[in-house]
């Protein structure tokens, strides 16, 4: 017995990276980057809004989708509730605080819920592209074609109904296919939030030439954190308030600005029982005069700014 | 003539050996516990051949979730874990994915300049022994081993399969290769003796597969402030435990887990703790074996066969 020889041969050993999507960077040999007014920490808040199909047809199910046999009436409904209620709260909780958040929307949602979309629109907060819906996953092997008409299409939809360019894009499950990238491109997206490899911005390499990769936490995700993870809601305040603390810190000793993502669903943290937690969360963002809270395109302009180009 | 191999029942690496009544570990300065913290430096491969026994990702290449949150350990965590163990004192062990000589030698220097021990744990950590024949994984591991040697100019002592992916022979053929110590098997508290195919001196060194961040975090889904609370508990009970004869304790880490922002706090906590106890040997993975090698092994030896019936 013995494993074929490819198993032990190593074609990508080499410096850097094992692909040529971007280049090896730690964080700590950027350049420090300083944001508008002094602050050290920046922080993104991202509000997903999404639909699961009742009737999934995707190869892949993404964490959310439906489990039961058709009809799930309970998994379809209690993501529903999200964006009727779940979400009024958030909006209700962010006017309190003061937070402009940014929001990723499935485009099906723009066809189907014409006044949420306005509630959005009334506000002026960034829209980010996220696919069509949470059964459009762009996963390996997925045919070209199909992703790009689900990408244009997706982005036409919410550009037309949210009267913004949209120029960045969260992928549902943060999955991406070997051709996610250059379809973005081309649709002219200039960033997406996909790649969790580090904490500040970085170029990414298309063949239609550079994206940004702007990552969005996900272990810190209250999805990931209190439905996968099963923590407490109260923990998972704790995690985050724990995180911008140390963020923080390591901020102003590096004189280097840090940046905090909270990724955040309507679905989750808009139920009844947890929306004190995140409301505990924002206050604490809120309180601090050492932060700038800021739209993803307002940080990558003010990032991208202070780049040195090659 | 058949060439299947029966499945053995088990490791046949050690006798059976009772948690009392043993000679008494004595570690340097009187010292009751051996503290040392394992960060596993590894690479993940974007798109690694097929393992016939088990699959590197759970989605289709690009696996990006899976890929990412790896590399910003690399890219983020490693610094910031570093710079912690600095701050207290501690000397990583590293269990390292040898390719990552290749891929980010800027880390090996760091680490090699702060003497901490690298140890070998394959060469990329989507490489998996499974279906490996002999040969091969002799040479994969002797490979892993010639490359730790050349990036830091020391052999290494130490082995952990990568991934925690072994054959029956696994620690046969790292003794063979020269190796004294392995973090692969989790039945003791203390190093025990092993038994290997060549007769070699070789040790177990206790890692923990219980306080490993990504056992805690990822399959036990613990909460941070818990794991902080955890590892407080087992250092207490080895601590006091340690006072009748030398324990170990070893906190495996990755720098893609512990390392995230909302993890560092609890992890820090628990450092400023233990290292706040005088009678700790903080200490390497290696200095432990070599210390229970030439002060331990033998009269452990004896007592095992004595135990044993004279076995």
């Amino acid at each position: 017995m013995a494993l074929d020889q490819a198993n032990l041969d190593y074609p990508m050993r080499r410096y850097g990276m094992d692909h040529d999507r971007y280049d090896w960077n730690m964080l700590t040999d950027q350049p420090p980057v300083q944001w508008p007014g002094g602050k050290p920490l920046a922080v993104w808040v991202n509000v997903s809004l999404q639909h699961f199909p009742m009737n999934p047809s995707a190869k892949i199910k993404l964490p959310g989708s439906m489990t039961m046999p058709h009809p799930d009436l309970r998994h379809y409904t209690l993501r529903d509730y999200g964006n009727r209620v779940g979400l009024y709260r958030f909006l209700d909780a962010f006017d309190r605080y003061g937070i402009c958040p940014s929001f990723s929307i499935n485009a099906e949602l723009v066809q189907r819920y014409p006044a949420l979309m306005d509630a959005v629109r009334a506000r002026g907060d960034e829209v980010l592209g996220h696919s069509w819906s949470m059964d459009t996953p762009h996963h390996g092997g997925l045919d070209i074609e199909v992703e790009r008409a689900t990408v244009q299409r997706s982005l036409a939809s919410l550009r037309e109904a949210s009267g913004q360019a949209v120029r960045g894009w969260l992928s549902p499950g943060k999955l991406q296919s070997a051709n996610t990238p250059e379809l973005l491109k081309a649709e002219g997206i200039e960033y997406f939030a996909d790649w969790v490899n580090d904490e500040l911005p970085y170029r990414f390499h298309t063949a239609l030439g550079d994206v940004w990769n702007l990552p969005l936490a996900t272990e810190i995700e209250d999805r990931f954190v209190v439905m996968d993870n099963l923590h407490s809601e109260a923990s998972w305040a704790e995690q985050v308030v724990d995180a911008f603390e140390l963020l923080l810190a390591e901020a102003r000793e590096a004189g280097a600005g840090r940046l905090l993502t909270l990724s955040l669903h309507p679905w989750v943290m808009g139920q009844p029982h947890r929306i004190h937690h995140l409301e505990a969360v924002l206050a604490h963002i809120a309180a601090s005069r050492e932060v700038w809270q800021a739209a993803p395109g307002q940080i990558l302009d003010a990032f991208t700014a202070q780049q040195v180009t090659a | 003539m058949s060439n299947a191999v029966t499945p053995k029942a088990d490791t046949g690496h050690y006798d059976y050996w009772a948690y009392r009544n043993r000679p008494k570990i004595r570690w340097p300065n009187g010292a009751r516990l051996a503290f040392w913290v394992a960060p596993n430096i590894e690479f993940y491969e974007l798109n690694p051949p097929a393992n016939p026994a088990r699959a590197a990702w759970p989605h289709p290449a690009p696996a990006v979730p899976g890929y990412s949150i790896r590399d910003y350990g690399n890219r983020v965590g490693h610094m910031r874990q570093m710079k912690l163990l600095d701050k207290y004192g501690i000397r990583g062990s590293i269990s390292l994915s040898t390719a990552l000589c290749t891929h980010h030698p800027e880390i090996i220097e760091m680490c090699r300049e702060r003497d901490w021990e690298f140890f070998s744990h394959g060469i990329y950590n989507t490489r998996y022994t499974y279906g490996m024949s002999e040969a091969q994984e002799r040479a994969m591991i002797r490979e892993s081993m010639e490359i730790i040697e050349k990036h830091t100019g020391r052999a290494p002592a130490g082995y952990l399969a990568p991934a925690l992916s072994h054959s029956e022979r696994t620690l046969d053929l790292f003794a063979e290769l020269g190796g004294t110590y392995t973090c692969d098997l989790f039945h003791d508290d203390q190093p025990t003796p092993l038994r290997v195919a060549g007769g070699q001196r070789f040790v177990s060194v206790p890692y923990s597969l219980e306080l490993n961040d990504t056992i805690a975090y990822v399959v036990n889904k613990i909460e941070p402030r818990r794991y902080g609370q955890m590892i407080k508990d087992c250092f207490d009970r080895l601590y006091t435990e340690g006072a009748e004869s030398g324990t170990v304790m070893c906190i495996p880490t990755h720098n893609y887990q512990v390392s995230c922002p909302h993890r560092l706090k609890a992890f820090e906590e628990v450092l400023a703790y233990i290292t706040d106890h005088s009678d700790v040997w903080v200490t390497t993975g290696r200095e432990i074996a070599e210390h229970y090698l030439a002060h331990h092994h033998d009269e452990a030896v004896a007592d095992i066969a004595t135990k044993n019936g004279g076995r």
